[in-house]
């Protein structure tokens, strides 16, 4: 199955609704007037797409509502201007790469870093893994199966042992072996701690200052049901760890990921990678184009 | 600010209503559309949205705020009503009916279950339960381990037959639970998505097999619009009792807890507020409704007051205070009192006023107290009561000893100077008006 295929089933159930809506929308409306763009408004809201976005998307398309005649053409029109909100950048990756994978807690990180060693081995990259999740209880064993299950090292140190150190051993592990890609999971952590958003930045530092050769492209790991307090979840670890990308998880439930959209515009951050089950490869590259083209289809 | 809490939101739109003495319909209409984009932005569900703000506007633009002397405080005083209304207008308990009371946890992945299930546990035998934790989370890696790990570390058993049918798991939890008198089950599940057939027919066939007293939802309060289509689904099939709303200590308020429950009709039980194991609280819909308001959380202070604070140690304190004897030990004992009640953080979004706004830019960090703390234990016992002792010198060996610098020491003497003054003030209105009431004096970290 293609890329486009599997998004597209992962994304069914948000695709159907979503169509549904919009075109029992649409179907009725032989003109385009206030109630269009109020339905249309709502329905983008339904969407976690937010309410700054989804009225700069309503405004826009109001301003080119002129030249419109049919609804059809509004619908075009309409995932254009989503498409245009997306960052233009792709994932790109120098190796040797670390990797911090951050995130609020349970949004799936391990999970996610699993899925990615999987990946990145089976491109033939040597991957090593570091257990920084000394926090939560039994996440070091989590990761180990998962290591096992790969196929690749895991660093460890025991429960509640500190994160920095573990980090510190798999950069060394990693230099030893010549690893391509070391990936560090992290503890789950609010944003709004200030004590372990400073823990993350050591975590970085101590990346810079022990293996300044290799590249630092740091992940953010969201979960789609989350709502709009995935933009301040952005900024806030943004600013600890300066990640390049986000991994937007549990897209197969109902899930419509619309805030993607809303981080992508308000924050011009990528997504990177989208989790669409629980499975070993149910982790794809994210493609803007594709993912919109899979909701409106 | 693009990412004001609820609270601030709404502060913002009253404040526009308050410079009026009049609230004309057009006024009433543009602090709705306001209210609106707030409660939207909060994550409380469109449809939930659309209801709540025509009962509103309907009331408001009626005559009893026309009537009213003070229009914006009546508005505000609906919006409450409302919003407490919406959220059940009593808090709800567990149901022990039963010889052996028994607690399923439901939810999807990632909200926080296995660690409910934990504090859950706590919560309860706190109360005199017995209760005991199922790991009935067969799928994810080290899900049970994970169980046990929180088991060991709250000293509650932990009830495991490895990778089995859960269904036969549920079972035979609750016959180990008759025979070992344990008269609390909590059974924590796999998570799993809504719309996973197999796995919720898993879960209702757990609930025909063991008849749970309660099947609670738990929900990440961080969740957006979804959070609707979850619960109901989660309601049509397995009959929910109640919800327990998940990582309230983020800056995520508020949202999904109006709209599930009046999606659902579920009363949240419980919240969880923090990382550490005891941090359950059950859920106060009128409190809940106030902290959106940013009126704060007066009665959850008071209570954790009350809970926290030892009432021996408060009358010695008292005693100290009336003679004008506060030293050093004393201004210490006050500090891990006041500790004991929570973070810093948490204590002051309870605080009505304090507008998160406010304290944009001030940090506070609990790491201080530790500070203040090791300072104190730097000192011998004759600094400690004679604070005036203390002279350069042994400020110098304060610092050395306590691994801060001298300006630290300096400050916190100056803050104990402080509260010294203030004490003595307030002792002073003690005397005047014989009221026998412990004072707290304020701390100016």
């Amino acid at each position: 199955m293609g890329f486009f295929d599997r998004l597209k089933q992962g994304l069914s159930k948000t695709r159907e609704s979503l169509n549904e809506k919009l075109d029992s929308i649409l179907k009725f409306t032989k003109t385009i007037d206030e109630e269009t763009f109020e339905e249309l408004e709502e329905l983008l809201i339904s969407a976690d797409v937010g309410v700054n976005t989804t009225l700069e998307l309503i405004e826009r398309l109001r301003n080119k509502s002129q030249k419109i005649k049919n609804p059809d053409e509004l619908k075009v029109i309409l995932k254009e201007e989503i498409i245009s909100l997306f960052p233009k950048e792709n994932i790109s990756l120098d190796f040797p790469t670390i990797m911090l994978v951050v995130g609020v807690n349970g949004v799936g990180k391990t999970t996610s870093i699993g899925k990615l060693a999987n990946k990145y081995k089976n491109q033939g990259k040597k991957i090593i893994l570091a257990a920084g999740d000394t926090f939560r209880a039994a996440a070091i064993d989590q990761l180990e199966i998962w290591g096992q299950n790969v196929g690749v090292d895991v660093i460890k140190h025991q429960e509640g042992a500190d994160p920095a150190s573990v980090l510190f051993d798999a950069l060394q592990a990693g230099k030893a072996r010549k690893a391509d890609m070391i990936i560090c999971d992290t503890a789950g952590r609010l944003h709004t701690k200030k004590n372990l958003m400073e823990e993350l930045k050591k975590l970085y530092r101590v990346c810079q200052k022990e293996y300044p050769e290799a590249n630092i492209t740091s992940l953010m790991v969201l979960d789609a049901t989350t709502g709009q307090n995935a933009l301040i979840q952005a900024k806030m670890f943004k600013e600890a760890v300066d990640f390049s990308g986000i991994i937007l998880t549990k897209l197969d439930g109902t899930a419509k990921g619309g805030i993607a959209i809303a981080i992508a515009s308000e924050l011009g951050i990528p997504v990177w990678y989208i989790g669409i089950g629980e499975g070993i490869n149910d982790l794809q590259e994210f493609n803007h184009q594709d993912f919109v083209e899979a909701i409106f289809a | 600010m693009a990412f004001e809490s609820l609270t601030q939101k709404l502060g913002n739109i009253f404040k526009k209503l308050r410079g009026k003495g009049k609230l004309s319909e057009a006024d009433v209409k543009q602090a709705m559309r306001e209210v609106r984009i707030a409660l939207l932005e909060a994550d409380v569900n469109f449809k939930v949205v659309k209801e709540l703000i025509s009962k509103i506007t309907e009331r408001a633009i009626g005559h009893e705020v026309m009537e009213s002397l003070t229009p914006a405080q009546q508005v505000i005083k609906i919006v409450n009503e409302e919003l407490t209304l919406l959220m059940g207008s009593k808090q709800s308990r567990i149901d022990f009916s039963k010889d052996i009371t028994t607690i399923m946890l439901v939810g999807l992945q990632g909200s926080g279950k296995t660690t409910t299930a934990g504090k859950l546990g706590k919560l309860l035998s706190k109360d005199g339960k017995k209760p005991i934790l199922v790991a009935a989370d067969i799928y994810r890696p080290a899900a049970i381990k994970q169980l046990q790990v929180v088991g060991e570390k709250l000293d509650l058993p932990v009830f495991t037959m490895g990778q089995k049918d859960p269904v036969d798991i549920s079972k035979a939890s609750l016959e180990y639970a008759r025979r070992h008198n344990y008269n609390t089950v909590i059974i924590d599940t796999a998570g799993r998505l809504h719309i996973d057939d197999e796995l919720m027919s898993e879960l209702s066939n757990i609930s025909k097999t063991i008849n749970p007293n309660e099947i609670l939802l738990v929900v990440d309060s961080m969740t957006g619009q979804d959070a609707v289509n979850v619960a109901e689904e989660f309601n049509k099939r397995l009959k929910l009792t109640g919800l327990i709303l998940t990582k309230l200590d983020g800056d995520s308020r508020g949202g999904a807890a109006l709209s599930v429950k009046a999606v659902t009709g579920c009363p949240i039980k419980f919240v969880g507020m923090g990382e550490k194991l005891d941090d359950l609280e059950i859920f106060h819909p009128e409190r809940m409704a106030s902290r959106i308001l940013g009126m704060g959380d007066v009665l959850t202070l008071i209570e954790k007051a009350t809970q926290d604070f030892d009432l021996k140690k408060a009358k010695e304190l008292e005693q100290k205070l009336k003679t004008q004897s506060f030293d050093l030990n004393d201004f210490m004992e006050q500090l891990s009192q006041v500790k004991k009640m929570g973070s810093f953080d948490q204590i002051l979004n309870m605080i009505p006023g304090l507008s998160p706004q406010k304290l944009k830019g001030v940090q506070f960090d609990d790491n201080e107290l530790d500070r203040v703390e090791a300072i104190i234990n730097s000192m011998t016992m004759e600094e400690r009561s004679n604070p005036a002792i203390i002279n350069g010198s042994r400020r110098k060996r304060i610092a050395a000893g306590s691994g801060t610098a001298i300006q630290d020491v300096n400050r916190l003497l100056k803050q104990y100077d402080q509260t010294r003054k203030m004490i003595k003030q307030f002792t002073g209105i003690d005397k005047s008006r014989k009221k026998g009431r412990q004072k707290l004096p304020f701390f100016g970290f």
